[in-house]
């Protein structure tokens, strides 16, 4: 798979899907999307990247293990449930913060931090496992 | 594009009421272990600083779970509904005593073996994520038993498999993979199995919440497919149980991993599906529990007598002590068979005691074959003169699960055997009494062969070799000594001072006889 056309091509590729992920789980409270499909799509760009490029490349660019940044994103994803817990709310109980930043409204949220853990744990776990599917291939 | 949240008035869909920081212990075991996980997880390239994450958030677990369980003693039923969601919609998190009992005391257990693991494991088990693994498969071991809602019951059960996947593998050999194989198909079918009945309960009834399930089978009653659905449960929550005829991974698997893994395992997993089976048809479907008895009953004495049987026919104390595993895993289904209130405390008892022996046994199985160099009676022996302490150990070990007075395996067993009784079932007593004979045959075929011979297989009686034995390495060390100890104390307490442990057991059954205080725990003193 590593021709020129695709080797030139996928960083930018994969550069314009990560992108588009963080998009994805930003719209996802009100729009179709969210953390595991913003995941999904992440993880995918780094199976491109891996693809074109080889693991290697892939590991040097994400500089953490896959399972760490899996593991990162259960952590937040726990935390986002306990600030309820200062509030006298049960668990997991939503909390929104409004702010205006050059005339616009952005609301901020616990299910917010929870959507990013997931997303941070797909993408983890999928490139994880694809990771070392595609360095089994190579070698 | 965004809806402002102030805009819809969603008070009445609410719980408006002040949570109290207590109520917040009933989701405590599941956010610590969640978190202490993902930490080591993150840190686990680090493996010195592995067993302290790991025993630490432990640790923090078992002051949870302790502090729930005096929280439930104290004031009843706890519930707590996630992101204030009124049930049946929102999921239920609900302790009553049983769950928080059990809770506990598999807390207990999970500490005493990471401690263990900070011998048995070495550095690359740690790189490969052992404390990250039990962390989580605590994370799906508390949740099952604190959960008040049935498909969160399937979830917490996914998630304590998929760690037992992990910590089953742990080392890579090849009959780990082997016995994983058989491990993770029977247990993802009986896993599905599970998904399928839940499935087929929320088509009939529209809800999922346990409380409001337990209402509903009251009012409409069992017909066809509730039976359906009951039998269901009951394979699939049999298989995860290890019951007979449904039991062929337990065998197969329990002996491959780490020993400290099969002492989790052999303690924990099976009890959750004890624990599912005296929630379903106990608290959820109490008239199906009572249509089913005749074949809960045969289940029983077939899983009691075929584990035992089993056990007397291994080599292997790791396989010998698997078997015994199911073996007890009959006596508990008794003692569901029976139904009564003290039959139902008996086998809560019988479960906790199963907890702590069986763990506290494959530990010892750990320092057996540390000392001997094997796990096989035919190579085993000289334990008694290496170390005459260690043997008085495993003598008690071995007198609990063989339900001989004074330890905690003989009160259960009584209650089992008085409640059968008096409900006229005498073969369930027969198969009761018959089991502990056959059991303490096989524990003392051990102490014979593995303390009292004076060396492997072959050598004359009242030889010995004691240089043999004498630099034990790893396991022998006074750090295996704390968690062996925990157990074996606990062991010693639950024999010689039962009562406490009949008031909690026995409470834990009236609760789930009559759940009103369950249901009223969940939808207000209204009901």
């Amino acid at each position: 798979m590593r021709t020129v056309i695709f080797r030139t091509i996928a960083p930018y590729l994969s550069a314009l899907m990560v992108l588009f992920s963080v998009f994805v789980l930003l719209r996802g409270h009100n729009a179709p999307g969210g953390g595991f499909i913003g995941g999904l799509i992440a993880a995918s760009a780094f199976a491109i990247f891996g693809i074109a490029c080889g693991v290697a490349a892939v590991r040097r660019a994400i500089i953490f293990h896959p399972m760490a940044l899996s593991a990162f994103g259960l952590f937040i994803a726990g935390l986002s449930g306990l600030p309820s817990l200062f509030l006298r709310q049960p668990f997991m109980t939503s909390q929104w913060w409004y702010i205006h930043a050059f005339g616009v409204e952005i609301p901020l949220s616990t299910p917010l931090i929870f959507d990013i853990g997931v997303y941070f744990v797909v993408v983890g776990a999928i490139s994880s496992i694809a990771l070392a599917l595609e360095e089994r291939e190579s070698d | 594009m965004a809806v402002s949240s102030e805009s819809v008035d969603i008070s009445h869909a609410m719980v408006i009421a002040p949570v109290s920081p207590a109520d917040w212990l009933i989701v405590a075991p599941s956010i610590l272990t969640i978190l202490g996980g993902a930490i080591c997880l993150m840190s686990r390239k680090d493996t010195a600083a592995q067993p302290r994450i790991g025993v630490l958030f432990l640790m923090l677990l078992v002051f949870a779970t302790g502090g729930l369980f005096l929280h439930v003693l104290d004031k009843g039923v706890v519930t707590m509904v996630m992101g204030r969601w009124l049930p049946p919609f929102g999921i239920a998190f609900t302790a009553d005593l049983t769950g928080a009992t059990l809770a506990f005391v598999a807390s207990l257990v999970a500490f005493a073996a990471g401690v263990y693991g900070i011998v048995d494991v070495d550095g690359s088990g740690r790189r490969y994520g052992f404390y990250p693994f039990l962390l989580l498969l605590m994370t799906g071991v508390c949740g099952a038993f604190l959960t008040g809602d049935i498909f969160n019951l399937y979830v917490w059960f996914e998630v304590l498999l998929i760690a037992s996947f992990g910590l089953l593998v742990l080392g890579n050999e090849r009959a780990q993979l082997d016995g994983a194989v058989k491990y993770a198909l029977l247990n993802i079918i009986a896993t599905t199995l599970f998904l399928l009945a839940t499935g087929l309960l929320y088509g009939l009834y529209g809800t999922l919440n346990m409380a409001d399930i337990a209402i509903k089978t009251r009012e409409f009653g069992i017909d066809g497919p509730m039976a359906t659905i009951a039998v269901l449960y009951f394979l699939a929550f049999g298989m995860k149980a290890a019951a007979f005829p449904v039991n062929f991974w337990l065998p197969a698997s329990y002996h491959t991993p780490r020993i400290v893994v099969s002492a989790v395992f052999a303690g924990l997993l099976t009890k959750v599906g004890i624990y599912a089976l005296l929630r379903i048809f106990v608290v959820l479907m109490p008239e199906a529990r009572f249509q089913l008895q005749d074949l809960i009953a045969l289940v029983a004495i077939a899983t009691m007598l075929t584990g035992v049987f089993g056990a007397l026919a291994q080599t292997d104390v790791r396989r010998l002590f698997g078997y015994l595993v199911i073996s007890g895993i009959g006596s508990m289904l008794a003692g569901l068979a029976i139904g009564t209130t003290p039959a139902l405390a008996g086998t809560i008892f019988y479960a906790i005691h199963s907890i702590v022996v069986m763990t506290a046994l494959y530990m010892a199985a750990g320092v057996m074959n540390a000392m001997g160099g094997s796990y096989s009676l035919r190579e085993l022996g000289g334990l008694y003169a290496a170390s005459p302490a260690f043997a008085a150990v495993f003598l008690v070990l071995a007198f609990a699960v063989a339900g001989l007075p004074p330890f905690s395996g003989f009160w259960p067993k009584v209650i089992l055997v008085e409640a059968a009784i008096t409900t006229g079932r005498v073969w369930i007593a027969a198969s009761i009494l018959v089991t502990g004979l056959l059991t303490s045959i096989a524990v003392g075929r051990v102490w014979i062969f593995a303390f009292w011979r004076g060396g492997p297989e072959g050598t004359p009686d009242g030889a010995a070799e004691p240089g043999a034995l004498a630099a034990a390495p790893g396991l022998a060390r006074p750090v295996v000594w704390l968690p062996l100890g925990v157990l074996l104390a606990l062991v010693v307490f639950m024999g010689i001072v039962p009562e406490p442990m009949f008031q909690v057991t026995g409470r834990g059954a009236t609760t789930m006889v009559d759940p009103i205080g369950y249901v009223r725990s969940v939808f207000g003193d209204s009901l």
